[in-house]
C-alpha cells in the first residue's frame, strides 16, 4: 500500500515530529508498504495530489498537524488518514475547549480559567487576576491553550510571577489557560481503537519538579509501565481516560494525560497525535501490552482504513 | 521526493524500544547527566526553513571567499603534494602551518616560540584539550557571564564546576573576579583556569579594557593560575584602537592562547591553534593524540598555499569592510525597531550584538513567537549555566546581508513590542515610552545603568 507519512511542519514540535515520522516510516517499510515521506510545507496539497497515496499517516505534532488542519485537507482530498478526525483533533488541541467538554460530561479536570489576549488588551482582565488567583491558589499552572510538549508551560508560585508566565504562554498561542495545580502522580493512558493500553507513570528522577524540560528526557525521567496502581485506582483512571476519549470524539488512537491524587484522577488533556519517538509514552504502553512498534503502526493504519474495526 | 531526514533512502538500523533506551541509560557516564537537550534546540529546528531570516548563527560569510582562488590552491595541492596532503601528519601540526599561525599572531602583536604552538581541529578543540589537560571532576573553571555557549558543554563534559563572572561594557568585572578568588581561597579551592574571550566577546560583543587586561594578567601571576584567552575575532575590528592580547601582556607564562582560522578564512577547514607553556603543551599533545592523532593535513596544506599567495590580510580587510556595514545596519535597525526598554552592546568588532530586554520577557518563548514571524536569534540562556540571561539575546550580523538584517530586526522589534504592550495590559503599567526614533536615542546619550551588560558607558567613544 502507498502510505504518505506527514511529518515536520512549522510547529515548535517539528523536531519531535520528524523523529516520530522517521520511526513510522521504518515500521511501514518493514510491513511492506510503499512509503512517501512528506515534510509538510506550503507544497503539502500539491505533493499529496501528485503522490496520490492510499492513506496518510499523520505524524505531525502541534498546530497545523494535530489541530485538524492537515486532517481537513486530507478529508477534502479524499485521502483516509490515521488518528482522530477533524473535530476531535480540534477539540483535543485546544485545552480550553477540551476542558469545557470534559466539564460538561462530568469528567474531573482541575479548575481553570482561560483568556485570550483580547481579554487583557481590551477588556481589562488583569484587574480580575487577584480574584482568579485566590480561586485557584498558588502555585498555579499557566499554559498556552493550544501547544504541545512543555513549551510555554510555567508555574507561577506567587502573584508576581503571573504576568511573566502569561507573556510566555501567550508567545505560543492567543489563548492561555490558568489551571489549579494538582499535586499527584502523573499518568498517561494511551487508547488504541477505543481500548485502553497499560498505564504509564512518569516519575521525575531528580531535580526541580517544576522543570518541564526534564520530563521527556531519558535519564532525568523514569517511566513505569504498567504503573503500580490498585485495582480501584486502575479502574478510575481507565474510566476517566475512556470517558475523555468518547467525549472528545476520538477515533484511531490518542493519549490522555492525568494526575492521580487521593481524591482520584484529574484529566489534564488528551493528545490527538501523541509522540511516536523512542521515548514516547504510547509506544511504551503498546510494548507493555505485547504490541511491538511495527504492530502498533500496522494497527493504527488498519484503524484508519477500517474505522469500523474500532 | 527529497527528504533531508533520510539521505539516499538508506536503511537505518532497527529502532530501539523505550526499554532498550533505558538499558542504555544505565550505561551512560555520570557526566552525560549535565548534557541537556532543550526547548531551544527544538525551536532551532525551525530556523532551517529558507524563509526564516536567521540572526542566530555565528557564521562568517564564506560566500566572500573567491572560488577561483580556492580552486587554484586545491589544484596546486593535488598536483604538487597529493601524497603528503592525503597522509597523516605530526600531532603538533606541520611547521608550515605553524608559520602561518605565527604570521597571524604577529599581526596582533604576539611572538610566541613556534615550539609552543599546536595546530588543532578548530579553536573548539583547543578548549577541549586545555580542559582535558587541566580539569578533574569538580574543579572550578571560571568564565564570563555570559560566556561562549559552545564552551559550556566542553567544561561540562569534564565535569568542571563552572563559575561565571559578570561582564559590563569593559568586559569581565575583574573586581568581582578578585572577590571570587579570595572566596575560593578561603574555601581551600583553587580554580584551574579562567576562560575568557577578551576581544569582541561571544556572545556579548564587549572588549576587556586595557586596565582590566593588566590586572587580570597580574592576578593570574599572583595566584599562579592559567588564563585561557580565546581570541577568534581579534582581527575583525571595525573601529577603535587594538588592545594588546593577554598573551602579549603576560609573555605566555600564565596565558594559554587559542586562535582559529575560522573567522579570518573558513570555519569549514576546521583549523585552529593553541599556544601554551611547554609543560602544559606536553599534556595537550598527548591529549590530542588520544583525540584525533593529528589535524587534517589536507586543510593544513590549503592554509599553507593560501598564505603563500600573500593576500590573507587583504581578504580580512575585505570582510571587515563588509561586516562593518552590517554592524552599522544592525545598530541602526535596533535603534529604530527595538523598544525604549531594550538595550544592547555596540561592539567594535567581532560578529555579535547582545541585546537585553525588560526582565519579564523570556527570549526562549519570544523565539517561538519570532519564528512565526520568520526570524531567529539565540536566546540568552544558552550563554549561562544557571538560567540567567533569560531576557537577553545574541544577534549575529556577519552572516546576513544588510537588507535582511534590517528586516530581521524589524520583525523581532515587532514581536517584542507586542509583549511589552501585553505586559502593560497585564500589570496596568503601560510602557512609558513607545519605540523611539533613532535620532532621539543617538542624541540623548542617556545615562545607562553601569556594571550590567549590555550598557555602554556614557560618553565612551563609539565604534
Amino acid at each position: 500500500m502507498r502510505v504518505a507519512v506527514l511529518k515536520g511542519g512549522r510547529s515548535p514540535e517539528r523536531l519531535v515530529s520528524l523523529r516520530s515520522g522517521a520511526r513510522v516510516e521504518d515500521a511501514l517499510e518493514a510491513l511492506g508498504h510503499e512509503v512517501v515521506p512528506i515534510d509538510a510545507g506550503t507544497d503539502l496539497v500539491r505533493r499529496l495530489r501528485e503522490e496520490r497515496p492510499d492513506v496518510a499517516f499523520v505524524a505531525m505534532h502541534g498546530i497545523g498537524g494535530e489541530d485538524g488542519t492537515a486532517q481537513e485537507l486530507l478529508d477534502l482530498l479524499g485521502i483516509p488518514f490515521t488518528g482522530p478526525g477533524v473535530a476531535a483533533c480540534a477539540r483535543c488541541m485546544d485545552k480550553a475547549t477540551a476542558k469545557f467538554t470534559m466539564q460538561e460530561v462530568g469528567i474531573p479536570t482541575p479548575d481553570w480559567f482561560s483568556f485570550n489576549q483580547t481579554a487583557f488588551r481590551e477588556l481589562g482582565a488583569a484587574d480580575a487576576l487577584d480574584r482568579l488567583e485566590s480561586r485557584l491558589g498558588f502555585p498555579l499552572v499557566v499554559k498556552p491553550s493550544r501547544g504541545g510538549s512543555s513549551l510555554g508551560v510555567r508555574f507561577a508560585r506567587g502573584a508576581e510571577e503571573v504576568p511573566g508566565a502569561l507573556i510566555s504562554a501567550f508567545s505560543y498561542d492567543d489563548r492561555v489557560l490558568m489551571e489549579r495545580f494538582v499535586d499527584g502522580r502523573e499518568l498517561a493512558v494511551s487508547v488504541l481503537g477505543g481500548e485502553p493500553l497499560p498505564v504509564v507513570e512518569v516519575i521525575p528522577v531528580a531535580g526541580d519538579r517544576y522543570d518541564f524540560e526534564a520530563r521527556y528526557e531519558i535519564g532525568r525521567t523514569r517511566f513505569e509501565c504498567p504503573a503500580d496502581l490498585s485495582e480501584a485506582e486502575l479502574r478510575a483512571v481507565t474510566d476517566a481516560a475512556l470517558a475523555t476519549w468518547r467525549a472528545l470524539g476520538c477515533t484511531g488512537f490518542a493519549r490522555v494525560d492525568l494526575i492521580l491524587d487521593e481524591r482520584g484522577p484529574w484529566v489534564l488533556e488528551a493528545n490527538a497525535i501523541p509522540g511516536l519517538t523512542d521515548t514516547s509514552l504510547l509506544p511504551q504502553a503498546a510494548e507493555a501490552a505485547g504490541l511491538g512498534f511495527e504492530e502498533l503502526v500496522g494497527r493504527i493504519l488498519d484503524l484508519a482504513l477500517r474505522p469500523a474495526a474500532a | 521526493m527529497s527528504d533531508p531526514s533520510r539521505p539516499g533512502g538508506q536503511r537505518r538500523r532497527a529502532h530501539t524500544s523505550t526499554r532498550d533506551l533505558q538499558r542504555y541509560a544505565g550505561l551512560f557516564a555520570a557526566r552525560t547527566k549535565v548534557m541537556r537537550s532543550s526547548a531551544m534546540r527544538d525551536l532551532m529546528a525551525i530556523t532551517a526553513h529558507p524563509e526564516v531570516i536567521t540572526l542566530a548563527g555565528g557564521l562568517p560569510d564564506t560566500s566572500t571567499f573567491p572560488p577561483q582562488s580556492f580552486a587554484a590552491q586545491m589544484t596546486r595541492i593535488a598536483q604538487e603534494s597529493a601524497a603528503e596532503a592525503l597522509q597523516y601528519g605530526p600531532t603538533e601540526g606541520f611547521d608550515a602551518t605553524r608559520d602561518c599561525v605565527l604570521e597571524v599572531m604577529a599581526a596582533e602583536g604576539m611572538r610566541p616560540d613556534p615550539e609552543d604552538v599546536i595546530v588543532t581541529t578548530g579553536g573548539q578543540q583547543g578548549i577541549d584539550l586545555v580542559t582535558k589537560a587541566l580539569v578533574d571532576p569538580g574543579d572550578v573553571v571560571i568564565c564570563e557571564a555570559p560566556t561562549y555557549p559552545g564552551a559550556i558543554p566542553t567544561f561540562c563534559s569534564y565535569e568542571a564546576e563552572i563559575v561565571q563572572i559578570e561582564c559590563d561594557a569593559d568586559g569581565m568585572r575583574v573586581d568581582l573576579l578578585e572577590e571570587l578568588l579570595a572566596r575560593l581561597a578561603r574555601e581551600g579551592r583553587r580554580p584551574k583556569f579562567i576562560y575568557t574571550v577578551p576581544t569582541f566577546q561571544n556572545p556579548a560583543g564587549v572588549t576587556l579594557s586595557l586596565e582590566r587586561r593588566r590586572r587580570l594578567v597580574e592576578l593570574a601571576r599572583e595566584n599562579e593560575l592559567l588564563l585561557v584567552e580565546d581570541s577568534p575575532y581579534g582581527l575583525l575590528r571595525y573601529g577603535g584602537e587594538p588592545l594588546p592580547p593577554l598573551y602579549q601582556l603576560d609573555g605566555g607564562d600564565f596565558v594559554i592562547y587559542i586562535g582559529t582560522f575560522s573567522k579570518i578564512l573558513s570555519p569549514g577547514i576546521r583549523l585552529g591553534w593553541t599556544v601554551a607553556p611547554p609543560p602544559v603543551m606536553e599534556k595537550i599533545v598527548i591529549g590530542k593524540q588520544a583525540s584525533d592523532l593529528c589535524t587534517s593535513t589536507l586543510t593544513q596544506h590549503f592554509v599553507r598555499e593560501y598564505f603563500a599567495e600573500g593576500r590573507w590580510r587583504q581578504y580580512i580587510d575585505d570582510v571587515v569592510e563588509i561586516y562593518r556595514g552590517r554592524r552599522e545596519a544592525m545598530l541602526a535597525a535596533l535603534r529604530e525597531h527595538f523598544p525604549a526598554e531594550a538595550s544592547w552592546t555596540e561592539p567594535d568588532g567581532g560578529l555579535f550584538i547582545w541585546a537585553t530586554l525588560p526582565e519579564y520577557i523570556d527570549t526562549t518563548d519570544l523565539l517561538a513567537k519570532a519564528l512565526r514571524a520568520d526570524v531567529a536569534f539565540v536566546p540568552g540562556r544558552a550563554a549561562y549555566v544557571d538560567g540567567r540571561g533569560a531576557n537577553s539575546m545574541r544577534l549575529n550580523f556577519s552572516g546576513v546581508q544588510e537588507e535582511e538584517i534590517r528586516e530581521g530586526v524589524r520583525r523581532i522589534g515587532e514581536v517584542i513590542a507586542e509583549q511589552v504592550e501585553l505586559y502593560g495590559a497585564l500589570t496596568g503599567r503601560p510602557p512609558a515610552t513607545g519605540r523611539r526614533a533613532a535620532s532621539e536615542r543617538a542624541e540623548s546619550g542617556e545615562q545607562r545603568k553601569e556594571n550590567v551588560l549590555p550598557f555602554r558607558k556614557t560618553g565612551e567613544a563609539g565604534g
